[in-house]
């Protein structure tokens, strides 16, 4: 049966099971919106389109499955570049489509003609210029088997205005991807490296697992809690493997690196062996390479061998997916008795809990992790959390406490500004009977706010926590620690954010008072579609601890206590 | 790069628009220096075959094959350095050469097994295929006749026998040898 290149898109986004897009229409992309009415799509129309991939990005980490972006062509393309880079860096399997220029105008500078596939290359794990109503069958199907295989990533289609328009046989089967398209590495491990591997596990007498967002990618949550309980190893969660084990778990160290907390990283400096599940030694996480884990034997597990040696040089690398991987090394992994190992990282942790600023008495201050304590105390722990970029996201990885997979969404690897609003949407998109909060900082949001106006037409609803300290943050923390405090372009003005929600008929509240944070928490879990709280917090408050970009991981920068006695700073 | 040394990789790729690009923006990413980087056509329609040199670790190369990997338009990625293998370059070399010099390089180009391709009043066309020292060595004795225009085609090479993948001592790989697993 003939089809258009316009319907044929859409009926093979359908049979891939879309039921939500995420887009802005435009010239080039119009044969396409035309033909949309005709199938059984949700389209959300988002106001810029960078808000377009983050939203799918976020339907994408929230669900699992593949997000779909759309835009036209030139500038709508154009602005999609930051959203695509942000899910490369975390792995997030999305799909973008962009209208193009007609094939015969391409290369002429035609008006808002732009060479998307040749500015998206490296950002892409693919991408298509499909020129013939003929080729888009097998574009889709393949960018989707690309997206989610393997380490998933974004694939963008850019279809042409003739392409669209143009008619030609459809048929679903012939567009088969083939398993070049779906790569997905069989973990085959050899007798010898599985004896080496579990000689390393069974004989270490300071272990730590170090779990990634490959853990939720590859679905291996139950596999790793086994290892852990069955060895006695304690875990230390990367940003982005939050939720992978439950932070209730008693093995559950939290997060390690920069804003770490102190018994993390200084456990994984004491390790005699490193199991990394599903993570890729960001710079963040390791600190000064030169003393990173000395001690340590190091067993690396990733399904991207490309990831294998590339920072630490490891002992074991194995590629493959994680569940296999796990299945196969788990038989051999004997009962250890860890107490002493265990008893150590204790210790430490009673030492630094003096520091906690849960603990500390109240000063009449409003802190920023007051508020993201009390969020998750309020949530019971059970929402889906997106964050954005700066402080905000330290404090919420430090004091939300994640026992669920997928319940925080957060931009790590590129650490984009403006991500949690859209991606929020796309989270509440994907899971429509979920709590999802936005936490995001003065800075971030006002980089995307215009989102509110997507969430009111959508009638969806996605709290908003802004947590208001009048600076940019992290960077005014960084200047104050590394560049003498000259605050160089980080006092930020905004504006009533309360009216700016009472402006886009969305309700507002303003707090600046501690005891009126959990009030208007319940005032926003009560209301029916979104709340924005605006949380006037102490504006030059830091996030505890750090360690210096490029510091030794153990050399971290400690929250100044009144309690702790000042013998035991560690600076 | 401390401990480089070069790397030559045969790689396949589809014939489509872009999969030049796709490989060589990998190196320009990644920060590795391509010594030389030929394509051509191969006998199987829509496949070609690139020959790639590659100054590197060997712990960098491992991580490049591996990123080759992962670009949807590769078929096929062999590191064949320290294998038994032919490689070739095809240069063409111009020397100035009035009538009393000619005679001389001619008598140079025989013992190196080079044609002369052009004859003209003032200078020779140079024909030479073979490895890196002997095309450093033919160009050494042409120097004091003034060499006028070189062409290399860089490397081309092609492993000896039936084609054998050089074993990865560092990760697992997944075809490799060994027990498969599966939950």
């Amino acid at each position: 049966m003939k089809k258009t290149g316009a319907q044929i898109l859409w009926e093979c986004l359908v049979r891939e099971g879309v039921t939500d897009v995420f887009g802005y229409p435009g010239g080039a992309i119009l044969p396409a919106y035309d033909a949309m009415l005709d199938y059984p799509i949700r389209h959300i129309l988002v106001r810029h389109e960078q808000g377009a991939t983050h939203m799918a990005d976020g339907f994408a980490r929230a669900s699992g499955r593949v997000g779909v972006a759309v835009a036209t062509s030139g500038p709508g393309a154009t602005n999609m570049v930051t959203g695509i880079a942000t899910a490369m860096m975390d792995s997030s399997p999305i799909v973008c489509i962009t209208g193009q220029v007609g094939s015969r105008l391409i290369g002429s500078d035609a008006f808002q003609e732009t060479d998307i596939t040749g500015i998206t290359l490296p950002i892409t794990k693919h991408n298509y210029l499909v020129t013939r109503a003929q080729d888009v069958a097998r574009a889709v199907r393949e960018a989707f088997a690309i997206a989610a295989a393997g380490r998933p990533g974004p694939v963008l289609i850019d279809i042409t205005k003739d392409a669209q328009q143009g008619s030609c046989e459809f048929d679903w089967d012939a567009a088969a991807p083939n398993a070049r398209h779906a790569r997905r590495p069989v973990a085959r491990i050899s007798d010898a490296e599985r004896a080496r591997t579990l000689d390393l596990i069974n004989s270490a007498k300071r272990p730590v697992i170090l779990a990634g967002h490959g853990i939720l990618i590859s679905g291996a949550m139950p596999l790793v809690r086994d290892l852990a309980e069955r060895a006695r190893i304690p875990i230390a969660m990367t940003l982005l493997g939050i939720g992978g084990v439950p932070a209730s778990h008693p093995l559950n160290l939290g997060m390690m690196g920069m804003h770490g907390e102190a018994w993390v990283n200084e456990a994984i400096q004491e390790a005699d062996l490193l199991i990394a599940l599903g993570m890729r030694f960001d710079d963040r996480v390791t600190g000064n390479l030169k003393t990173y884990a000395l001690q340590a034997k190091k067993i690396h597990v990733d399904i991207d061998a490309a990831e294998i040696g590339k920072i630490v040089p490891v002992d074991v690398g194995i590629v493959g997916d994680l569940c296999d991987v796990l299945a196969a090394i788990l038989p051999g992994v004997t009962q250890g008795d860890r107490s002493e190992w265990l008893g150590r990282i204790d210790e430490a942790k009673g030492h630094s809990a003096v520091r906690d600023i849960q603990n500390l008495p109240d000063d009449g201050h409003l802190y920023a992790a007051h508020v993201v304590n009390d969020l998750w105390r309020t949530t019971n722990g059970q929402a889906v959390v997106v964050t954005d970029v700066g402080q905000h996201q330290m404090w919420e990885a430090q004091y939300y406490h994640h026992d669920a997979p997928r319940s925080l969404i957060t931009s790590g690897g590129l650490g984009t500004m403006g991500f949690a609003l859209p991606a929020a949407i796309g989270a509440k998109v994907a899971r429509p009977d979920a709590e999802v909060w936005a936490i995001v900082g003065d800075g971030g949001f006002q980089m995307t706010m215009a989102e509110l106006a997507t969430i009111k037409q959508e009638g969806l609803d996605v709290n908003v926590a802004i947590v208001n300290n009048g600076y940019l943050g992290m960077v005014r923390q960084w200047q104050e620690f590394f560049y003498e405090r000259r605050y160089a372009a980080t006092p930020l003005l905004s504006p009533d954010f309360a009216q700016i929600a009472a402006a886009y008929g969305l309700r507002g509240i303003t707090v600046r008072e501690r005891g009126d944070v959990i009030p208007a928490i319940d005032a926003a879990r009560a209301e029916r579609g979104t709340v924005v709280i605006d949380f006037q917090v102490e504006q030059e408050d830091s996030v505890y601890p750090m360690v210096p970009a490029g510091a030794d991981l153990h050399a971290m920068i400690r929250r100044p206590s009144p309690i702790a006695e000042t013998g035991a700073e560690v600076s | 790069m401390s401990n480089a040394i070069k790397h030559t990789f045969v790689v396949h790729v589809e014939d489509e628009p872009g999969a030049l690009t796709r490989v060589s923006s990998l190196f320009r990413r990644r920060g590795f220096n391509i010594v030389s980087l030929t394509v051509g056509a191969t006998d199987v329609a829509g496949v070609s075959r690139m020959t790639i040199v590659v100054e590197a670790a060997d712990t960098a190369a491992r991580r490049i094959e591996a990123h080759l990997w992962k670009l949807v338009n590769v078929i096929r990625v062999e590191d064949i350095t320290g294998s038994a293998a032919v490689w070739r370059e095809l240069v063409l070399i111009k020397v100035a050469a009035d009538a009393d010099a000619r005679i001389h390089v001619m008598k140079l180009a025989d013992v190196f097994r080079a044609r002369i391709v052009d004859v003209a009043p003032d200078s020779l066309i140079l024909e030479t295929t073979g490895t890196d020292e002997k095309i450093a060595g033919l160009l050494e004795v042409l120097r004091p006749f003034r060499v006028l225009e070189v062409a290399r085609t860089g490397h081309v090479a092609m492993s000896r026998g039936v084609a054998t993948r050089v074993p990865d001592r560092l990760y697992i790989d997944v075809e490799e040898t060994g027990i498969s697993c599966s939950v």
